[in-house]
């Protein structure tokens, strides 16, 4: 049985004050707080595994390889694909993009290709196919949403075409919260011979996700969004396009053989490792899925949808605030403007109230300049979050009104 | 909470609802473009130089309250003041939003924005506008940010 009392007890810094009163942290699009065990995980590596990895005969190094391998099948059963080596380490969601972009996208990409977008994608999955289509001299699309927030599918399906050769699409909006219908659009891309890539940073910590069923080319997130440390992330991909791909950064670990003359390299995931990887990071994010595992995806979805729905309702009770991303299809995320009060300063003065939330852009500035404003102040919620806390929120944003609008 | 109010004061209110010598100035002989990528700040300040004498100065675009009401005043203030004034002001200004200390010389109005050093992440806020001048005198073309 769910039980958030007993989930925030795991929670240490839960436990913490800022400017004297309890924290209460909705920032957890931005990234989430780690459970004792993940932070466990990290320290029992430093204190009693720590060694580099696939290099030494020595016990220790032994050790620490399985951990760190084990933290691999993990991520492998988690998101449900079918081989290990389809799981390739990466700092983040970010660097496992710019990995596609750059390797896929410089082997694969033409004059005149088109890569799709979503007029509300992350910075983070625009940026790395700019730069890849300013060298191939591909062409960037981009499928248009509405004012809720929601995909326009009749213009998808009118912008893939054969030209279509990847398309980039967040699984669920940071800035918004708006779930796309990935499935579908997988579908439709498939159709006319394009991959897929789905952005996974925000969906990963809210759905169940199985790249087999979703079908997807690649996937990628990041371990700290999903109670897991940062620096370290992962991208899956289908074997036979990693197999296909040519190396993305180059070094130790990566390699068969090197001589001057030329190098040979090694078999996946390793192809894609250069260097000594993030090792007490990735026993870090195997812990975080065994912590979400061991609550239940199903029971954190349940919390958080409900507690967006009381955070939506208390939101009518402040005239001046409209909640911008009204997708029917949505995650525990509350992003909002108040008329005559800018986002910078409402983060400040619920600040002050102990409550953390993030005001800006949020790396979606393609998504501002659609609703023509510079900035939103979100609340984003995760698994330890109460009823208490929008409380907490909702009393800090009358004060706001007080202050700014009387 | 008094850091807060600190912060926020009434002047700060007063201006950011105000602000004051808003507008473009058709005139101008100096012109910069200021932006705030963190927040999307901006700002496009306007000015007249005359025989190294700030004669008139506006500002317009849109930002949070600290950054509006950091222009406004700085506009009051700056109007009349020969450049080295305003390079005096800007050192004293920057002096106390970042350190907190009121400069050894009267910086007028402008002492509202004290609060602001306690508020690290807010002093680029504050500190638009002022970048924004050095560019305009400096006739630099590039817009300039607090990145």
């Amino acid at each position: 049985m769910f039980n958030v009392e007993q989930v925030r007890e795991q929670f240490p810094i839960l436990k913490s004050t800022v400017r004297g009163k309890p924290l209460v942290y909705l920032d957890n699009a931005a990234t989430t707080q780690k459970p004792q065990s993940v932070i466990d995980a990290e320290s029992h590596y430093y204190d009693a595994l720590n060694a580099n990895v696939h290099r030494g005969v020595h016990k220790l190094s032994q050790d620490a390889t399985d951990a760190f391998e084990k933290a691999r099948d993990t991520i492998q059963h988690f998101i449900g694909a079918q081989h290990r080596e389809e799981i390739i380490f990466t700092r983040g969601a970010t660097e496992a993009i710019n990995l596609v972009a750059s390797s896929w996208g410089r082997a694969n990409l033409q004059t005149g290709d088109e890569i799709l977008l979503s007029q509300m994608e992350h910075h983070a999955n625009i940026v790395p196919w700019q730069l890849i289509a300013e060298q191939t001299g591909a062409v960037i699309k981009v499928i248009p949403m509405d004012e809720t927030g929601t995909l326009n599918l009749t213009q998808f399906e009118a912008l893939l075409t054969p030209k279509t050769k990847m398309l980039g699409i967040t699984h669920v909006s940071n800035a918004l919260g708006t779930v796309n219908p990935v499935q579908y659009m997988i579908e439709k891309a498939h159709q006319v011979g394009a991959l897929v890539l789905v952005d996974g940073a925000q969906s990963i910590l809210h759905h169940a996700i199985n790249v087999v069923e979703l079908d997807c080319d690649f996937f990628v997130f990041s371990g700290h969004k999903l109670y897991g440390p940062t620096g370290i992330g992962a991208l899956y991909g289908k074997k036979h396009l990693l197999n296909a791909m040519p190396p993305y950064q180059a070094g130790g670990d990566m390699i068969f053989k090197v001589t001057f003359e030329k190098s040979t390299f090694n078999h996946l995931p390793y192809k894609f490792e250069a260097g000594t990887p993030h090792i007490a990071g990735a026993i870090g994010l195997g812990a975080a899925i065994e912590f979400v595992q061991s609550v239940g995806l199903q029971h954190i979805a349940a919390h958080e949808a409900q507690l967006l729905a009381y955070a939506a309702e208390q939101a009518k009770s402040i005239p001046q605030l409209r909640i911008v991303g009204q997708a029917k299809e949505k995650v525990s995320v509350l992003s909002f403007v108040m008329e005559g009060v800018h986002p910078h300063d409402i983060g400040t003065i619920l600040d002050s109230e102990g409550v953390a939330i993030r005001t800006g852009h949020h790396c979606a500035m393609p998504v501002m300049d659609f609703f023509k404003i510079p900035a939103t102040a979100r609340a984003s919620l995760a698994l330890y979050n109460t009823q208490q806390d929008i409380d907490a929120l909702f009393t800090a944003l009358h004060r706001v009104t007080e202050m700014f609008l009387k | 909470m008094s850091d807060l109010r600190e912060l926020y004061q009434e002047v700060i209110f007063d201006h950011n609802r105000h602000p004051r010598n808003f507008g473009k100035l058709v005139k101008a002989n100096r012109h910069a473009e200021g932006f705030n990528p963190l927040c999307g700040d901006s700002l496009d300040l306007y000015l007249i130089v005359d025989n190294d004498r700030i004669t008139d100065i506006k500002f317009e675009g849109q930002g949070c309250a600290i950054s509006t009401a950091s222009a406004s005043l700085m506009t009051e203030v700056l109007k009349g003041k020969t450049l080295t004034e305003a390079e005096q002001l800007f050192e004293g200004f920057h002096q106390m939003v970042t350190t907190g200390q009121q400069p050894s010389f009267d910086i007028g109005k402008l002492s509202v924005l004290a609060g602001v050093s306690e508020f690290p992440a807010r002093v680029k806020c504050a500190s638009l506008s002022w970048h924004t001048l050095h560019a305009a005198l400096n006739n630099s073309n590039q817009p300039v940010t607090t990145e």
